[in-house]
C-alpha cells in the first residue's frame, strides 16, 4: 500500500506550478496573474524594450494606478509633474505591450490589492505576483501571492515565470472567539507584536483556526495583507464557503458549469489533515484587546490599555536601543499609556483597511458624533467600486457630517507619494500597514490601529479605546 | 551587470537593526522612471536636515564613507516594501555589498538580481567588524565571493551563504532572465498541460 504524504495549502499550489526544477537552480514557477502599478513597473518595461522582448501573456496581466494618483478632484490635471510623467509612462507601456489598464476615470480603478479580489481575478489556487510587498493580501483567497522587485516584474512580463527558492511554511493558528471591539487588524498586529517584524522571514504563513474561519473575506485580506510586516512574503488562508460566496458574483470567475468545477477544485486546496509545517504558533484571540503601535515598525505594538514599553525592559542592548530610538522619533515616554495621547490626523484607508466593512465600522462610530476640531480626518476608499457602494449606503454623508474628508480612491497617506501626507511632528492614528519613520510624510508619527480605533480616536482627538464607545 | 569575484572595500558601519526600505530610499523618490540617480537620496532623511544640509552625525556624511563599497548594517536589513529602488540607491552611492546578520526576503532577492552582494555573517564576526570599524576610520576588508568569505580583522575569514545559482550569475556578471528564457519550451509545455486559471481580458 502506498501512503500519500499530506500536503498543506502552500505545497499544493507550489507543486502545481513548478515548470522546471534543475539541480542547484531555483524553481521555475509559473505565475497565473500579474498585477502592475505605476511605481514599480517603468524600469521593467524599459528592460523589455532594451532586449527587444514582448509581454508573453498580456491576458494574465492587468495594470492600475494607485500609489501616486491624487485623491482630490481627478478631473483636474495632476499637479506633480513627476507623478504625472510616471502615470503617462504606465499608459504608454500598457498601450505598447497590450496590457489592460484601469486608468483614471475607469470604474475598475483602485488599489491593486483591492481590485484583484473585487474583480474576481484573485482566485483560490492561483499564483499571483505584483511589484508590491502587500501582494500577500491575495493569499486570503487561498492563492500563493507575494511581492516582487522590478527585475522580477520584468521576468514575469517576459516569461510568465519566476525563479524562486521554495520557502518554508509556518502555521499560525488563531483560536477562540473574537471579543467586542477587536477586529482583524488587531489580530494581525498582535501576531506581529509577538513574532517581530523578522519573525516570518523565509516563510509562507498559513492562518488557520476558528477565529480565522469566523472572519469575512475583507477581514481575512487585512490579516494576509500584513503578513509581510512579520517578514513573511506570503500569508494564506484555505478557501471555504465564505471565499466562494464572496467570489460567486465577481466578473472574472468561471460561469455556469465552470463555476461548479472550480469550486470542487478549490475545496481540495484545504491543507490535508496531518499536513506538516516547518513552524507553528497558536494564539488565543479571546484574550485580545484592540491593538495599537507606539514605535517605528509594525512589530512595536501593544494592547491599547497597556503602557508604552520602557527601553530598559527589553531583552538585550540591541532591542533596548531599537525601542529608545523609536521613542525618541515618536517623542513618547516609555512606561506611560498611549491612551489619551493627543493626535493631529486620522487616516482611514490603504490596502489594509479601505474596504466596505472597514468604512462601515468607521461610520458606525462617527455616526451622530463629531470629529474633534483639532483633528483632520481623511477617509479614502480602496477603489472606485467601494466609493460607489459607500455612496449608495450614504457613508460619505456620515463622514462629512462628522467633519471628516471623503476622498477619491487610492493609496493616499499610507505611502504619502501623492501629496496626502503628515507634516513633521504630527501624530496620526492610521489604519494603514507601516509606521516606519517618515512613511506618512517626513517627520510624521504613525500609530497603526483598526478602523474602529481610528474613528474613536478621531472623535476624542486622542488615542482612544473604542470599547468605551460601543453600545 | 559587473561581475563580482573578489574585492576590498572601505566599510561604513550602520549598526541599527530593522532598517526598512523607506529609510533606505523614502517613497517620495520613487516617482522616477529611471534606475539611475537614486544614490543622491540614499538614506535621505537620516542624511540631510530640513534645509537639505548634510547632518554631521550621520555616517554617510563622514570621511569613512568616501569611496566606501561595503555597508555594515544591523539585523533584518531591508525590511518593508519591495521597492528595488533600495538596492539601486545603495549601488548608486557606490556600495557593492551589504553585510548583516540577516536580510528581509524581497530586499535580498532584489540585491542578488542587481549585483549588490547581501552578505550574512555570524554575530561574532559582525560584532568584530563593528568594533574594528569604530576604532579605525579607514577600515577596509576583503570580500571573496568565490570562497564565500569576508576577511575579519582577527585574521579569521567569516563564511557567508549564497545559493549556487545566484553565485554563478554574480561571478559571471550575467542576469537571471537568460536562464528563464532558456526554459521557453518547458514553459510552453506547462501551458499546454495546465488550463489557464484566470484571464484579465
Amino acid at each position: 500500500m502506498t501512503t500519500v504524504t499530506p500536503k498543506n495549502l502552500f505545497e499544493k499550489i507550489w507543486d502545481d506550478h513548478v515548470v522546471v526544477q534543475e539541480k542547484n537552480c531555483p524553481t521555475v514557477l509559473y505565475i497565473d496573474l500579474h498585477l502592475i502599478h505605476e511605481v514599480t513597473s517603468p524600469q521593467a518595461f524599459d528592460g523589455l524594450r532594451n532586449r527587444g522582448l514582448k509581454v508573453l501573456r498580456p491576458n494574465c496581466t492587468v495594470a492600475t494606478m494607485d500609489h501616486s494618483i491624487p485623491t482630490t478632484d481627478r478631473t483636474l490635471p495632476i499637479a506633480d509633474p513627476i507623478a504625472a510623467k510616471q502615470l503617462d509612462q504606465l499608459r504608454i507601456n500598457c498601450g505598447e505591450f497590450g496590457i489592460p489598464l484601469f486608468d483614471i476615470g475607469n470604474e475598475n480603478l483602485g488599489i491593486v490589492h483591492v481590485i484583484g479580489p473585487e474583480l474576481g481575478l484573485t482566485q483560490p489556487g492561483v499564483t499571483l505576483v505584483c511589484g508590491d510587498s502587500h501582494t500577500s493580501t491575495h493569499g486570503a483567497f487561498g492563492a500563493l501571492a507575494f511581492g516582487i522587485g522590478t527585475t522580477e516584474v520584468e521576468h514575469v512580463l517576459a516569461t510568465q515565470c519566476l525563479l524562486q527558492d521554495k520557502p518554508k511554511t509556518y502555521e499560525v493558528h488563531f483560536d477562540g472567539f473574537v471579543p467586542r471591539g477587536v477586529v482583524a487588524k488587531d489580530l494581525i498586529l498582535a501576531l506581529i507584536a509577538k513574532i517581530g517584524i523578522g519573525g516570518g522571514t523565509g516563510h509562507v504563513l498559513e492562518y488557520t483556526g476558528e477565529a480565522i474561519r469566523s472572519l469575512s473575506m475583507e477581514g481575512r485580506m487585512t490579516i494576509c495583507n500584513m503578513s509581510i510586516e512579520g517578514g513573511a512574503r506570503a500569508g494564506m488562508i484555505g478557501p471555504d464557503d465564505t471565499t466562494f460566496e464572496y467570489l460567486a458574483t465577481r466578473a472574472h470567475v468561471p460561469q455556469g458549469k465552470g463555476w461548479d468545477q472550480a469550486v470542487t477544485r478549490w475545496q481540495n486546496l484545504q491543507s490535508d489533515e496531518g499536513a506538516a509545517y516547518d513552524q507553528t504558533l497558536s494564539l488565543d484571540v479571546s484574550q485580545l484587546e484592540p491593538m495599537i503601535t507606539y514605535g517605528t515598525n509594525p512589530g512595536m505594538g501593544i494592547p491599547i490599555s497597556q503602557p508604552v514599553p520602557k527601553p530598559e525592559s527589553a531583552q538585550g542592548p540591541v532591542a533596548s536601543g531599537a525601542i529608545r530610538k523609536a521613542l525618541e522619533y515618536m517623542d513618547l515616554e516609555g512606561g506611560k499609556p498611549l491612551l489619551g495621547q493627543p493626535i493631529d490626523v486620522v487616516f482611514i484607508g490603504s490596502c489594509t483597511n479601505s474596504r466596505m466593512s472597514d468604512l462601515r465600522q468607521a461610520a458606525a462610530i462617527l455616526k451622530d458624533r463629531k470629529v474633534n476640531p483639532g483633528v483632520r480626518v481623511l477617509v479614502v476608499p480602496g477603489s472606485e467600486k467601494i466609493k460607489k457602494q459607500a455612496e449608495i449606503e450614504n457613508l460619505p454623508d456620515i463622514f462629512r457630517a462628522a467633519g471628516a474628508e471623503w476622498r477619491e480612491a487610492g493609496c493616499s497617506m499610507c505611502i504619502a507619494m501623492n501629496g496626502d501626507q503628515l507634516s513633521p511632528g504630527e501624530y496620526c492614528v492610521s489604519t494603514s500597514n507601516r509606521n516606519f519613520e517618515g512613511r506618512q510624510g517626513k517627520g510624521g508619527r504613525t500609530f497603526l490601529a483598526s478602523p474602529l480605533t481610528a474613528a474613536a480616536s478621531a472623535v476624542n482627538g486622542m488615542v482612544t479605546d473604542v470599547r468605551t464607545m460601543l453600545d | 551587470m559587473e561581475p563580482i569575484t573578489t574585492f576590498t572595500g572601505r566599510v561604513v558601519p550602520l549598526p541599527i537593526r530593522d532598517i526598512d526600505t523607506d529609510q533606505i530610499i523614502p517613497a517620495r523618490f520613487l516617482k522616477t522612471i529611471d534606475k539611475k540617480g537614486l544614490g543622491a537620496n540614499l538614506f535621505n532623511d537620516w542624511r540631510y536636515d530640513e534645509t537639505g544640509s548634510p547632518r554631521a552625525d550621520f555616517v554617510l556624511n563622514h570621511r569613512k564613507s568616501e569611496n566606501a563599497t561595503i555597508l555594515l548594517a544591523g539585523d533584518n536589513f531591508g525590511c518593508g516594501s519591495s521597492r528595488e529602488h533600495a538596492p539601486w540607491a545603495l549601488m548608486g552611492f557606490g556600495f557593492r555589498a551589504v553585510i548583516s546578520t540577516s536580510f528581509a526576503d524581497i530586499f535580498r532577492n532584489n540585491c542578488l538580481k542587481n549585483g549588490l552582494l547581501p552578505i550574512i555573517i555570524d554575530e561574532v564576526g559582525h560584532a568584530e567588524l563593528l568594533d574594528a570599524s569604530a576604532q579605525n576610520e579607514d577600515l577596509a576588508t576583503e570580500v571573496n565571493l568565490l570562497e564565500q568569505t569576508v576577511q575579519l580583522p582577527s585574521g579569521r575569514k567569516a563564511k557567508f551563504p549564497i545559493d549556487e545559482f545566484s553565485k554563478k550569475c554574480l561571478l559571471a556578471g550575467v542576469d537571471q532572465l537568460g536562464y528563464l528564457q532558456q526554459q521557453s519550451t518547458s514553459i510552453s509545455e506547462y501551458e499546454t498541460t495546465h488550463p489557464r486559471l484566470v484571464s484579465t481580458l
